[in-house]
């Protein structure tokens, strides 16, 4: 039993989707975040799912490794979502400490 | 067996992210996107991608999931209040987001039958292969990370600290 | 033979320059100089010029023929189907001309010289009128029509400046505007003619556009009589003809020498030198010539009747210029442009003698104009009184003085041309009587009976002193002002003996053969009968206003009040003035102010700025929402411009699309 590619890259739309819009809708900061944590999550999918498509369509003969490097570039995708997680949540917390709410509406001054 | 595994885990997948959307609580949120992350592993398993999914598990799922959860629950700000700051988030926000799905999703379906298919007969991609690829032809961006995660700490660091220390 | 013509332009324009630039700060004397020079030096050059050119004096080697010509630097105008040189022609005319407006012009420089001795802005007088002067020659030299154009208006603006020179007083200030604006009313016609000239002709120069007519025979009437009454326009603005007459009079606000050299002797007859310049074209057009005799003919008569009841001795002296313009066009009218000009020539030495004369007069007062307040001056300023005297003597015709010549080669040619031509000698001759009549109630006011002049100061007709005499007794001019009143008065007693016949035979080759009395049947004793016609009408008038005016008797006052509708009516000069004001003034200033104000500045200025500071608000409100500071909106824009770029990414970019824009690759688009 198999399944079409074409699933999983739908699968991966659905989840940018559904990131896009917790991204619009949600009211905590933190949640605001994660939903952009989602995105990156979904387009990851997507390189895999390319990557083991083009090896098995028959474009290996042009680019031999490039499984690999669809992977290699997920791999650097959450090295820097990690990297940009933390920092991130740095700055959420320098936020709290300074607003007193992480509630998005409420955080609308530069300036204190 | 690759699809019953498919449909299984995609549906985790996707209640995980609704359940993201849906709950007001952000511990609840993160506990969702746990879920999701994990799904995400096993279906990049069956991908052919071994050490991708092990890496999601554990960077993804155990480092980045658990610092959001440690910051929730540092910040306890409890649950969402419905406050209503935009109006164009929903009238352009909503509009773009279904555009984008349906562009997408339009193209692939029309694309559909030369992406071909997976199946778990397909070779997997080691760690060997990998690791080959990567230490070779990509060191130089390997060990930029690196120095970005540095960076990235310091900047955590310097950014969390509280106030008067010197 | 080099005439250096263009020194005789040239050198009242340097010594405008001077005196403009620098006649603030040069000693009197200097300015004096150095705007006598000017016209004095004109007026050598011309004399020169006269000699070499006399009709005797063809054999001698020095001997020049008429015409000639001079052209500077090529060509001034060069464009499509225009082509304008700078060339200054002499011929019998412009020689009249010039002799006239130098020699006139220079002894009213000497005339000035006394009379503005007092004047603040003594160097700006001199300075506008050698000014003047540079731009009269400009206009007799020119052999084409745009250059005599640039003469025309620039003799309205020295006009304007020289009627506004007491610019603080706002009287004068509007008699200059007034004159200005009647003139360019007036140039505007010019104008329309040259345009029309071009159209037909191709070119604006008097030589081609003659011989033009001469080659073609078979042109009448039509276009020319259009041409030809436009011109027209333009001679009654500049020579205050009706209807265009109205600035002449207030254009006595500004000093006596001005009105004496610019609105007696030669701008007022710039007009009448026009159409005898062009009287080709008038020949042509017997329609535009009738029009001409008829305004000719109406003026002198009008203008004769509202100078019989004013009191100011300017005002009267300007309605006879106006008068006597009318003469002048009336001969222009019957195609007798030699008498025409002859009676300009005469009337330049008697209308210059005669404002002199009431500018001592009024100097003499200490500025009194009012002739009700004159009187029995005859024994306290002799010499005034014979040169005027014998000015007023000529200006009605007398014989043997200048005017009677003129006036009567005038009213013969005019009776002579047939059966309006009667009509139009019988206004003629009931003007003249007129003329005679006021002209000596003028001179037995000023002159004769008790004195009644106040001999405080009298600040209430100062209109051509500006500065106030301290209480002065009447006394007599000085000599700087005496001196051309004598020469003045000799002229105007002999300048007519040179005779219509000889006259005519000098300006033959450039107006064209005069109406010889010899050749018609009976013609001489005719001529002579309607002299003698001519001089009666006047000594009748003579007779008249000395009934009424030698002694001091209530006459005058008794047919003033019998007829005093008439009266009044001729006392307000018709009322034209106001009704001028009432259809043309008030309506334009209306219209522009409406025009200025409301849409002008409203509109357009206040209108632009509102809108584009409403724009700018607007846009500044509009954009402000946009930057909220919240993260949602943010949000969604972004997600926004994301789908765009999906969009575009996903339906756009084809093959053909790269290819249009020349992008070189081939995507392996998977199922398109």
């Amino acid at each position: 039993m198999h399944v079409p590619s074409s699933w999983y890259l739908i699968l991966s739309a659905l989840l940018f989707t559904l990131g896009v819009v917790g991204f619009l809708i949600k009211r905590n900061l933190i949640t605001v975040f994660m939903s952009i944590e989602l995105m990156l999550n979904a387009v990851n999918l997507s390189f895999v799912t390319f990557g083991h498509m083009w090896r098995a369509t028959g474009q290996a003969a042009i680019d031999h490794h490039i499984a690999e490097r669809g992977q290699i570039f997920v791999f650097f995708v959450m090295m820097v979502a990690a990297a940009e997680a933390a920092v991130g949540l740095a700055i959420i917390i320098a936020i709290f400490r300074a607003r007193g709410t992480l509630n998005v509406d409420q955080i609308d001054l530069m300036k204190l | 067996m690759h699809l019953v595994l498919f449909l299984i885990f995609a549906g985790f997948c996707l209640a995980g992210a609704v359940n993201l959307l849906l709950q007001t609580h952000p511990i609840n949120s993160a506990l969702s996107l746990i879920v999701v992350m994990s799904s995400l592993a096993v279906l990049y398993l069956l991908l052919g991608a071994e050490f991708l999914a092990i890496a999601q598990i554990i960077v993804y799922a155990g480092a980045v999931m658990v610092l959001f959860t440690f910051v929730v629950m540092l910040l306890n700000v409890g649950e969402e209040e419905k406050t209503n700051g935009s109006k164009i988030a929903k009238t352009i926000g909503f509009p773009a987001a279904v555009v984008i799905l349906g562009v997408i999703a339009d193209i692939i379906l029309v694309a559909q039958r030369s992406l071909g298919r997976v199946s778990l007969d397909e070779p997997i991609t080691t760690t060997k292969d990998l690791s080959a690829v990567l230490f070779r032809d990509l060191l130089l961006p390997f060990e930029l990370t690196s120095v970005l995660i540095l960076i990235a700490i310091l900047g955590a660091v310097a950014l969390a600290r509280k106030e008067g220390h010197s | 033979m080099n005439l250096y013509l263009y020194l005789i332009p040239l050198l009242p324009f340097v010594g405008f320059l001077i005196n403009g630039l620098l006649g603030r700060r040069l000693p009197k004397a200097l300015v004096s100089t150095v705007a006598l020079a000017a016209p004095l030096a004109g007026f050598l050059v011309v004399l020169r010029a006269a000699m070499l050119a006399w009709p005797g004096n063809t054999s001698g080697p020095l001997a020049i023929t008429l015409p000639y010509t001079e052209n500077f630097g090529g060509s001034w105008i060069n464009a499509g189907p225009l082509h304008v040189d700078f060339t200054f022609a002499l011929d019998q005319l412009t020689l009249v001309m010039l002799l006239i407006i130098t020699g006139v012009g220079f002894l009213i420089h000497i005339y000035s010289v006394g009379y503005m001795s007092h004047e603040e802005g003594y160097w700006r007088y001199f300075a506008y009128l050698n000014l003047f002067l540079f731009f009269m020659s400009v206009l007799v030299l020119a052999e084409n029509f745009l250059l005599m154009f640039v003469g025309w208006e620039g003799v309205g603006l020295a006009s304007y400046l020289l009627i506004g020179f007491y610019f603080d007083k706002k009287s004068a200030a509007d008699a200059g505007k007034k004159a200005f604006v009647v003139n360019r009313i007036g140039d505007f016609g010019f104008l329309l003619g040259m345009f029309l000239l071009l159209a037909q002709f191709g070119s604006l120069s008097f030589g081609s556009i003659g011989s033009s007519l001469a080659a073609n025979p078979a042109l009448q009437g039509g276009i020319l009589t259009a041409i030809a009454l436009c011109l027209v326009v333009g001679a009654c603005g500049k020579s205050a003809q009706i209807p265009l007459y109205v600035w002449l009079p207030d254009a006595m606000e500004g000093p006596t020498p001005v009105s004496a050299l610019i609105h007696a002797a030669t701008m007022v007859t710039a007009g009448v030198y026009m159409i005898a310049r062009t009287h080709a074209i008038f020949d042509r057009s017997p329609f535009a010539l009738a029009v001409v005799a008829i305004i000719g003919a109406a003026t002198a008569l009008f203008a004769a009747t509202i100078g019989l009841v004013q009191t100011d001795i300017k005002r009267v002296l300007a309605y006879s210029t106006i008068s006597q313009l009318g003469y002048m066009f009336l001969g222009c009218g019957v195609a007798a442009y030699s008498a025409a000009i002859f009676h300009l020539m005469t009337h330049a030495f008697f209308k210059a003698l005669l404002f002199l004369a009431a500018g001592s007069v009024i100097h003499g007062l200490s500025g009194e104009q009012d002739m009700r307040n004159m009187g029995g001056l005859r024994k306290k300023l002799p010499i005034t009184f014979w040169t005027m005297t014998a000015g007023v003597l000529a200006i009605s015709g007398i014989f043997p003085f200048a005017g009677f010549f003129s006036k009567d080669a005038d009213l013969y040619d005019a009776f002579e041309h047939g059966a309006s031509g009667k009509a139009i000698w019988f206004v003629g001759l009931v003007a003249a009587g007129l003329t005679s009549f006021y002209m000596f109630r003028l001179w037995y006011l000023t002159f004769f009976g008790e004195s009644r002049a106040e001999t405080q100061t009298s600040a209430v007709n100062d209109n051509s002193h500006s500065t106030l005499h301290t209480s002065h007794s009447v006394h007599e001019s000085p000599w700087s002002m005496l001196a051309p009143l004598v020469i003045l008065a000799l002229l105007s007693i002999g300048g007519g003996w040179i005779g219509m016949k000889h006259f005519g035979d000098f300006l033959a080759p450039v107006v064209g053969a005069v109406v010889d009395p010899e050749k018609e049947p009976g013609g001489e004793t005719f001529d002579y009968f309607l002299s003698v016609v001519a001089v009666a009408v006047a000594a009748l008038g003579w007779f008249i206003a000395h009934l009424f005016y030698f002694r001091k008797n209530d006459r005058a006052a008794k047919l003033a009040a019998a007829m005093s509708g008439v009266h009044s009516l001729l006392a307000n000069k018709y009322w034209i003035d106001e009704l001028y004001n009432f259809i043309f003034v008030r309506p334009l200033k209306a219209i522009s102010t409406f025009i200025l104000g409301w849409i002008g500045e409203g509109v357009i200025i206040r209108g632009s700025t509102w809108l584009l500071g409403g724009i700018v608000m607007l846009t500044g409100e509009l954009l402000r929402r946009w930057q909220s500071g919240n993260l949602r909106s943010y949000a969604a824009w972004l997600a926004a411009g994301a789908a765009v770029l999906i969009l575009f990414a996903g339906y756009a970019i084809t093959d053909t699309w790269l290819g249009a824009h020349g992008i070189d690759i081939h995507i392996n688009w998977a199922g398109r």
